[in-house]
């Protein structure tokens, strides 16, 4: 399991596909983003949105649950070789998040991301900061998401 | 009272939102759900990592913001969503137990020159405890409608 020295910028990774369902849709929008065009096909329809869609929130939430369970998979084969695992995390924060088109109910949409910049820490040396650009594409090859974010890798031990 | 259009928001204006309760249970889901990560789900786990002990995803902080503004001015407002976020920080972990706000911004705002009907208008959103320690911050522009051209001032 790679450590902060093992990664390059421009590597590209894969992270998985999810397909937004109306009750889905609803329920994630009724907890935490409660506006009409996100919760009722009626008031979504009579919006500029034009029908039912997913909040930006849960379209980048979605990201962070395919992400985890990647790295759950990469874990356990690191551990059947009997690798070691650097840790990762906590993100210390994101930028540029843009909601590029609405998800709309049954978009399925294929999740990706790229190293773009890597830097060992100045107040911690057991770890480094990598940032990475994600992008959600949907089933036309549209871009719907994409945004930079920076978390916490732990460096090779020396 | 009639809901706000793009026109009623002026650049410099702060509102506070809140307060809600953070509870360890609801930490908790919100992690089994989309971020499950051992540091948000397990107070044994999260003491070994850089957190120090268990606290929200950063994920949730955002989510909650959204439904703390959402609650507070968005469904008050002719909101016609957000084209994204400029940056958020997440400055300290958010403890089970905390009962947050949110201390909104307005940044500054300007027409939109393809879409006559709307506007942007920029804030800036901080996510406090009791204390008004600020632990996320987020900055972000939210499209609002206009109000109709014969009724502007």
């Amino acid at each position: 399991m790679r450590y902060f020295e093992d990664i390059a910028v421009g590597e590209r990774f894969t992270v998985g596909r999810h397909t937004f369902k109306a009750d889905e849709i609803k329920s994630f929008a009724a907890r935490f983003d409660p506006q009409p065009f996100h919760l009722d096909e009626g008031a979504a329809q009579a919006s500029h949105f034009g029908a039912l869609c997913a909040s930006g929130w849960h379209t980048a939430v979605m990201w962070m649950r395919l992400m985890v369970a990647q790295r759950k998979r990469e874990v356990e084969a690191a551990r059947a070789c009997g690798e070691p695992v650097a840790a990762i995390g906590p993100a210390v924060g994101l930028r540029e998040l843009k909601w590029l088109r609405p998800v709309y109910v049954d978009d399925t949409i294929d999740y990706a991301y790229e190293v773009i910049e890597r830097r060992p820490s100045v107040s911690r040396p057991d770890v480094g900061l990598l940032t990475v650009r994600s992008t959600g594409v949907n089933q036309r090859g549209e871009a719907v998401i994409s945004f930079v974010s920076t978390t916490f890798i732990e460096r090779r031990p020396s | 009272m009639p809901k706000l259009h793009w026109e009623d928001f002026e650049t410099g204006t702060v509102g506070v939102y809140g307060p809600r309760l953070v509870t360890r249970e609801e930490i908790v889901a919100f992690a089994a759900e989309f971020d499950p990560q051992p540091m948000h789900l397990d107070e044994a786990a999260a003491s070994a990592t850089l957190l120090g002990g268990l606290a929200a995803s950063g994920w949730h902080s955002c989510c909650l913001l959204m439904r703390i503004i959402a609650d507070g001015f968005i469904n008050e407002s002719h909101s016609m969503g957000a084209p994204g976020v400029d940056e958020v920080r997440w400055l300290k972990p958010l403890r089970p137990g905390t009962r947050v706000r949110v201390r909104a911004t307005v940044l500054d705002k300007r027409a939109s020159n393809s879409r006559p009907e709307l506007g942007f208008v920029r804030g800036l959103f901080e996510m406090l405890d009791e204390q008004g320690e600020v632990l996320t911050t987020l900055e972000s522009s939210l499209m609002v409608k206009r109000r109709p051209p014969e009724a502007r001032p």
